[in-house]
């Protein structure tokens, strides 16, 4: 898994005295007869680094307009600090949007792009010089300030836009997927900064992105959307170890399905039979879902381990036998293809602890896949 | 890479035909003959009779008055029409709404002049306004047929125009109205400046639809022409068009020069900016080759 860039931890959402800074209620956007957003509700709190993700089409960009106030919520209310946004309009919100294309003033210099909103707010024009010059500096722009936006280049154009959402200092900042032009190098060190401006800043954000491995190294907390509606909200951690749907654990990550019936169920463990493997499936930790039902088990392609037969017979829980496939060796990590016997594909990833060459290994072996008691998660969705 | 003679040759050939009745029209406005056709000499007697015709000089007048009005209506009214055409996404009946935009482009314009002059004629039975037909009903027609030119142009420069940079006007606290005049307005204003340039011209030339509204007091430019031309082309007439193609070179020349010299300075900016930026962030280009823009 990626690592975190964020260093501090800040949990308002467990503070049950916290007041959430942003409340969306029941949101509803319909289109015509097409529902872009399903009855959404969400709290986001002060501070907090908000992720919407999801699939294209799946209705973040509706979202995030209609926190901006560019759209109207079909039904439902959006409260920003407190405040009933319904008919409040875009330049009286105290939110600030970065465009995903954007959306610079062609013909107004950086500088000038930057200065636009203070100028709005009648802000002297010695402090809009001082605060333009400073979160120009803060996005390393300054020596372009008299450029044009035709004269930089996509990341320099990017920053920009970032600096005139900042310059404003809103409660509220909304990126719509604020990365997605950038080349991978500038993209990793962007998001850094990112972070780094937001904690240094100490505004709320709400980024809106596609790319998972963006929103898990950046997020304090994500919400996965899905044709509409939330499927999960959580931390990165949460949504990755502990996903509630099977869409959710897809979605985040690869992930190993095995659909079966709940056969055991004690308060230390659940015990999963299914057709797919030909043990049955130990979890050692609780899970409310009554014996019979039909449930999935997750488990991550990392928390399997494979080994040769022999090394380690395959036992009546969590281990069984199989034909590797294919191998991908990756560097750090190999990623084996592994055949059951009951025909279904399993996919575990390996650290690559010994050297290449002495990798036991190969194509077609009769290997074990094992996993410990606390890797699977029960699905019931 | 070497130019093969046969392409300067086309070249002059199409030059020639664009500028040789023009260089004639000049040629001849300083023939000292009353005979258009017959060089007798070179004078600038002409010019002299220009200034003491008031007839051609009034007719001169009032059209420039009118293309001025009009081309400014049709200009603010072409620009609303276009952008409504442009942004007010799906509405009922908007094909329509188009389609009646547009219209004038292509109506005859023996119709619309007829049109115009019969609901002119019942206006001014109904509720005595306009009175007469004269400066205000020509402008007023030509208001109607020009605008529908702004109105195109305005929209298919709005279509190309991202929404989304008037959208972050106002979310960065502007409203509609101050969004209009500071970003949309000036990122707009050379297809609205063509617009009204277009509605200039067109209104100068206008002779059918002029025909129609005109009256007996206010005979605009063409028409005068037109009517002498009857009694033969006067060397009055080449002078005067002589004098309108020199103003119309100047202005052209004028805006020529002033569009080099900003990108001069722009280029001059993006120097500075490059130079001041050197050692912060390197540079794909080196400056000396940067393209222009
Ligand atoms: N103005 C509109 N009129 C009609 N349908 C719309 C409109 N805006 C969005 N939609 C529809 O609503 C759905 C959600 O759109 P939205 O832009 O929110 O998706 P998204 O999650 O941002 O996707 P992407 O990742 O591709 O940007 C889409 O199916 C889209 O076609
Ligand atoms: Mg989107």
């Amino acid at each position: 898994m990626v690592q975190p860039i964020r260093k501090t931890t800040l949990d308002p959402w467990q503070d049950p005295k916290e007041e959430p800074y942003v409340r969306i209620e029941k949101v509803t956007k319909k289109f015509g007869d097409f529902v872009a957003v399903d009855d959404v509700s969400l709290n986001i709190y002060r501070k907090e680094f908000f992720s919407l993700l999801g699939g294209s089409g799946s209705g973040k960009t509706t979202l995030l307009r209609m926190l901006a106030g560019f759209e109207t919520p079909t039904e439902g209310r959006i409260f920003i600090d407190g405040v009933d946004m319904t008919g409040v309009p875009p330049y009286a919100r105290p939110v600030n949007m970065m465009f995903q294309s954007y959306a610079l003033f062609p013909h107004m210099s950086v500088e000038q792009n930057v200065a636009f909103g203070l100028k709005q707010d009648h802000v002297p024009k010695d402090e809009t010089r001082r605060r333009v010059a400073e979160v120009l500096d803060l996005v390393q722009l300054g020596p372009f300030a008299k450029r044009r936006p035709h004269q930089l280049s996509g990341g320099q154009r990017q920053r920009v836009a970032l600096a005139r959402s900042l310059v404003k200092r809103p409660k509220l900042l909304l990126l719509d997927e604020p990365l997605s032009a950038l080349d991978k190098r500038l993209r990793e060190r962007t998001a850094f900064e990112l972070v780094n401006i937001q904690e240094q800043v100490g505004v709320t954000f709400v980024m809106v992105t596609h790319d998972q491995e963006e929103a898990m190294t950046m997020s304090s907390r994500i919400a996965v959307m899905n044709t509409g509606w939330i499927a999960q909200v959580g931390t990165p951690a949460q949504v990755y170890e502990y996903p509630g749907s099977r869409f959710v654990a897809g979605f985040i990550g690869d992930v190993n399905l095995f659909e079966g019936i709940v056969v055991e169920e004690e308060p230390d463990h659940i015990l999963v039979r299914s057709d797919e493997v030909a043990c049955d499936l130990y979890i050692s930790h609780g899970a409310v879902v009554p014996r019979g039902a039909k449930v999935a088990v997750a488990i991550r392609p990392e928390k399997m381990s494979v080994s040769k037969e022999g090394a380690a017979g395959p036992g009546t829980r969590n281990a069984v036998v199989g034909t590797v496939r294919e191998i991908a060796y990756l560097g750090q990590f190999s990623t084996y293809l592994v055949a059951l016997d009951t025909g279904k594909t399993v996919r575990v990833t390996m650290p690559n602890t010994n050297r290449a060459a002495e990798m036991p290994i190969t194509w077609e072996d009769r290997v074990v896949v094992s996993w410990r008691p606390l890797a699977g998660v029960v699905l019931t969705q | 890479m070497r130019r093969p003679n046969f392409l300067y040759m086309i070249l002059a050939l199409g030059f020639a035909f664009l500028y040789v009745p023009i260089l004639l029209l000049v040629i001849y406005s300083f023939n000292a003959s009353r005979l258009v056709t017959l060089w007798g000499g070179f004078s600038t007697q002409w010019y002299a009779s220009l200034l003491g015709n008031q007839q051609l000089l009034s007719a001169a007048w009032l059209s420039l008055q009118i293309a001025a009005l009009s081309a400014t209506g049709a200009t603010v009214l072409g620009t609303m029409a276009g952008m409504v055409m442009a942004r007010f996404g799906r509405f009922r009946g908007r094909a329509i709404v188009g389609a009646l935009v547009t219209a004038p482009l292509v109506m005859p314009e023996v119709i619309t002049g007829l049109s115009l002059l019969l609901l002119f004629v019942s206006l001014e039975d109904l509720i005595g306004w306009p009175e007469g037909r004269g400066m205000t009903t020509i402008t007023l027609a030509h208001v109607t047929f020009t605008m529908a030119f702004v109105a195109v142009i305005v929209q298919s420069r709005m279509a190309s125009l991202d929404e989304s940079i008037e959208e972050a006007a106002m979310d960065l606290g502007a409203r509609p109205a101050k969004v209009f005049f500071v970003i949309t307005l000036p990122i707009i204003a050379p297809a609205v400046v063509s617009g009204w340039l277009l509605a200039f011209t067109l209104s100068l030339d206008d002779v059918v639809i002029s025909n129609f509204v005109s009256g007996p007091g206010a005979t605009p430019l063409p028409i005068e022409i037109f009517s002498s031309i009857r009694l033969g082309v006067t060397p009055e007439i080449n002078a005067l068009a002589t004098i309108i193609v020199g103003l119309v070179s100047a202005g052209i020349l004028a805006a020529g020069l002033w569009s080099a010299r900003q990108e001069r300075q722009r280029r001059r900016d993006e120097q500075l900016a490059r130079q001041g930026a050197g050692e912060l962030m390197p540079i794909s280009s080196p400056p000396q080759d940067a393209p222009p823009h």
